[in-house]
């Protein structure tokens, strides 16, 4: 177990988008406050649906989840805007509004949630977008930012009320090696520099290894395979942590999905 | 017979339950806009955007309109020996009819198109969930801004149509045909009613831009979050807001022109 107070629990949730699918399992994991945790597991293990349930744009079916103490209730629009606004999220492509320049997408929330005067809103933008090496960018357009800029700039909007929970869903995927280590870098250096817990939803093991403090690692079934310090893990012997790390194409999580034997689809009969 | 009838029930039930979920959504457009209305800014550029970069459209269709009417209207006339009576009629077939109503038309598919297209997008690259998770409602900040941009611009440029319309006619009638301009513009005077006639057109077109406005941000509000998703919307909403504008312009006309 993470050695700080949780700033986030989930208690045995459970989760499915229909009657149908259950994409969570009972699953149980704790977030440590002012500490790096990430959450790992393979496309579709319902990794993303977790950071959902947390900001709670979906019920639990089963469990709870809390958020500092308080359990969140997707159902109360007013205590879930009053938890959203001491977190921030970095969505997967940045979800940065196209429409307005990347100093005014760091503004939005600013402008939104104070009654800052116009050149104070301005000094905090430039003050986050330096911390993300973007100050130079101010007036550009969306359009003309690339993939990991965007990524960057989406984390300054992240931060531009400092969160207490930032949260992360896929911070390296499509990047390549330079934005992904100058990623993970900002990561590790603002959760140190602010103090906030932040929470990493990913599949890449390496880059999340190198900066989390913690990881849980979920299975294709919604559960929770394995937790513990990123050594701990490496030292695993259990056959799906083993696959999973080590990147191998077949193992407890299979290659094929679920289908009758090809000698049958085929129509070859012995 | 019991399948066609389960077909029929699952229909009927999905269309009612499409229904309820509009009439919320409407209900929540309404709620937002005076929060949206003490921003005026927000409303001001998308009056802006829907309605000042649909005027070259709105004028050139009310130009051409104008130019057809005054002909048609002349030789259907003249017939009668009535065409002292073409700037009447021309008025008030544009200030009743055409120019709410082509307006309208137009509107879907000028801004209501883009409407739809750019809350899609906004959806599929998960800019709402954004806002959302930055405890912002988009129906506030985006949605109520853009529903009264629309209500604001219909009627304005309903008018600017039938302006521009009956400057047509008159390029046609008078200055072409030879029509005497004085009649022309005094019949106008003496039998157009400010209230009655220019004033039913008005409050025709606002609701117009209602229906339009509403249909525009509902369809893609609600669009599946894919390239066909926002393609299929942009697509309902032209059909669902002409035939929408359609019959209401029966119903309004009913109700505003019943007596002579």
């Amino acid at each position: 177990m993470p050695e700080a107070a949780p700033l986030i629990e989930i208690d045995r949730v459970s989760f499915g988008y229909d009657a149908s699918r259950t994409i969570l399992n009972d699953v149980s994991l704790h977030f440590a406050r002012g500490k790096v945790t990430a959450i790992l597991g393979g496309s579709g293990c319902g990794k993303t649906t977790l950071l959902r349930l947390i900001a709670g744009v979906h019920p639990a079916t089963q469990g709870q989840v809390l958020f500092d103490g308080e359990r969140v209730d997707a159902g109360n629009r007013e205590q879930l805007y009053r938890l959203r606004r001491r977190l921030g999220m970095l969505f997967q492509f940045g979800a940065l509004f196209t429409d307005l320049t990347v100093f005014d997408n760091v503004a939005f929330p600013l402008r939104e949630h104070s009654k800052l005067p116009e050149s104070m809103i301005r000094d905090i933008v430039l003050m986050k977008l330096n911390a993300v090496g973007l100050r130079g960018a101010a007036p550009l357009r969306i359009s003309q930012v690339s993939g990991g800029m965007a990524r960057r700039i989406a984390l300054a909007r992240a931060m531009a009320l400092d969160p207490e929970l930032i949260m992360y869903d896929e911070p390296f995927a499509g990047l390549d090696p330079i934005s992904m280590g100058v990623a993970a870098n900002l990561i590790r250096k603002l959760n140190d520099t602010t103090g906030a817990t932040s929470l990493i939803v990913s599949h890449d093991v390496l880059e999340c290894f190198s900066i989390c403090d913690y990881a849980y690692l979920l299975s294709s079934q919604g559960r929770v395979v394995a937790h513990g310090r990123p050594d701990e893990l490496r030292a695993s012997t259990h056959p799906e942590v083993r696959q999973f790390i080590g990147g191998e194409p077949d193992g407890p999580v299979r290659f094929h999905y679920p289908a009758p034997p090809l000698a049958e689809d085929l129509g070859l009969h012995a | 017979m019991t399948d066609a009838l389960a077909r029929f029930g699952r229909f009927s039930l999905e269309w009612l339950r499409a229904l309820g979920h509009s009439a919320f959504f409407f209900v929540d457009l309404l709620r937002f806009s005076p929060a949206a209305l003490r921003r005026f800014g927000l409303v001001l550029a998308q009056v802006n955007a829907i309605g000042n970069r649909s005027l070259v459209i709105i004028a050139a269709s009310g130009l051409a309109v104008g130019f057809v009417l005054a002909l048609q209207m002349y030789y259907a006339l003249v017939t009668y020996g009535a065409a002292e009576s073409l700037g009447l009629i021309v008025n008030l077939a544009l200030v009743r009819e055409l120019g709410p109503v082509v307006t309208a038309l137009l509107f879907a598919g000028r801004a209501g198109t883009s409407l739809t297209a750019e809350i899609g997008l906004m959806k599929a690259g998960e800019q709402l969930a954004a806002m959302e998770l930055m405890a912002i409602d988009p129906r506030s900040r985006v949605l109520a801004p853009r529903f009264i941009g629309g209500i604001v611009s219909m009627p304005l440029l309903a008018l600017i149509f039938s302006a521009v319309g009956i400057l047509g006619a008159y390029v046609v009638a008078v200055l072409l045909i030879g029509v005497d301009a004085g009649n022309f513009w005094s019949i106008m005077q003496d039998r157009v009613d400010v209230w009655r006639d220019l004033g039913n057109g008005i409050v025709k077109s606002a609701v117009f831009g209602v229906i339009c406005t509403f249909v525009a941000l509902y369809q893609g509000y609600e669009t599946q979050a894919t390239p066909e998703g926002v393609a299929h919307a942009t697509t309902r909403t032209v059909v669902i807001a002409s035939l929408a504008v359609l019959g209401m312009d029966f119903i309004l006309t009913a109700l505003m022109f019943s007596t002579p």
